[in-house]
């Protein structure tokens, strides 16, 4: 029986922040052209093409600083970071190379690829919230930490 | 410039909606990872309202060959479901469980100034390397 955090539930700033995501996602597309995969963008900066340095960089310059044109308007929400450093830096390894080998994350499958429904997308969208249901389950569950 | 301004833009409205949805907290998406526990499904909504949103834009997008700006519309061609893609996700899935982070947050929570969150993102950024340098040397063999 699924217990529900009732406490912990925000469903209208979710939906609200969604909606932005939805909006960032909608933009680069109908401006630029292109989907907004953000291990993408990142990841292609290490191997780039001529002229294809600056608008990537753009992309995660916004994305970077995000929370300093928020704080001009009011306080941060919190970032609670549990994991260890050993933890985050396995976290990384895997989220990078894992991104990369997959063609996408959260963004480029999650809400692009299921925004014009891919199948695809949808395959590599299970795959990844999969595996973060298990590994959650694992290491709080039965590892108890 | 144009197209640098408009993912500037769309950067920044990204990250933006991170910081809204909740999800440029680690807790809350392991939160919402954790279905055997306490469980938040707030992040099904973050999901939600951006499928909406990216639903119209892609059926816009479709009857195009060039963006409002001009540019050509580069669309995935591959609808390939191989061993790679699911491989990859299912490391990135253990990942995300492992920290809350995916990329993006990260890089918020890395801009809003958190430690922690820069170790991520260099261990993120190697990994992509790591990725690099094995397809290199696979394309040579």
């Amino acid at each position: 029986m699924i217990e529900i955090a009732w406490n912990n539930f925000t469903p209208w700033s979710a939906l609200a922040g969604g909606i932005l995501v939805g909006i960032a996602a909608a933009s680069f597309l109908l401006l630029n052209g292109r989907i907004a995969g953000i291990s993408g963008i990142l990841g292609g900066l290490l191997s780039p093409a001529k002229g294809d340095i600056a608008w990537r960089l753009a992309f995660l310059l916004g994305l970077i600083g995000a929370p300093a044109v928020w704080i001009l308007a009011t306080e941060l929400p919190p970032i609670e970071i549990e994991a260890g450093y050993p933890a985050l830096i396995i976290a990384g390894l895997l989220v990078g190379v894992g991104t990369r080998y997959g063609s996408g994350c959260t963004s480029g499958h999650g809400v692009c690829g299921l925004s014009r429904l891919s199948l695809r997308s949808l395959a590599a969208t299970l795959s990844f919230m999969g595996a973060g249901f298990v590994t959650v389950y694992v290491i709080r569950h039965l590892l108890g930490v | 410039m144009k197209f640098s301004l408009a993912s500037l833009f769309a950067g920044l409205v990204f990250g933006l909606g991170l910081i809204v949805s909740g999800m440029a907290n680690p807790e809350k998406v392991l939160g919402f990872l954790d279905i055997a526990g306490l469980w938040d499904p707030s992040l099904a909504f973050v999901m939600g309202g951006a499928i909406m949103v990216g639903v119209v834009a892609f059926a816009v997008a479709r009857k195009r060959t060039l963006s409002f700006l001009g540019f050509h519309m580069k669309m995935p061609t591959s609808n390939h479901i191989d061993k790679r893609l699911i491989l990859g996700g299912l490391m990135f899935g253990v990942g995300w469980g492992i920290a809350g982070f995916c990329p993006g947050p990260g890089l918020v929570a890395l801009g809003a100034g958190e430690t922690k969150a820069a170790v991520f993102v260099a261990a993120m950024v190697a990994g992509m390397g790591i990725f690099e340098v094995i397809e290199r040397n696979r394309a040579k063999a």
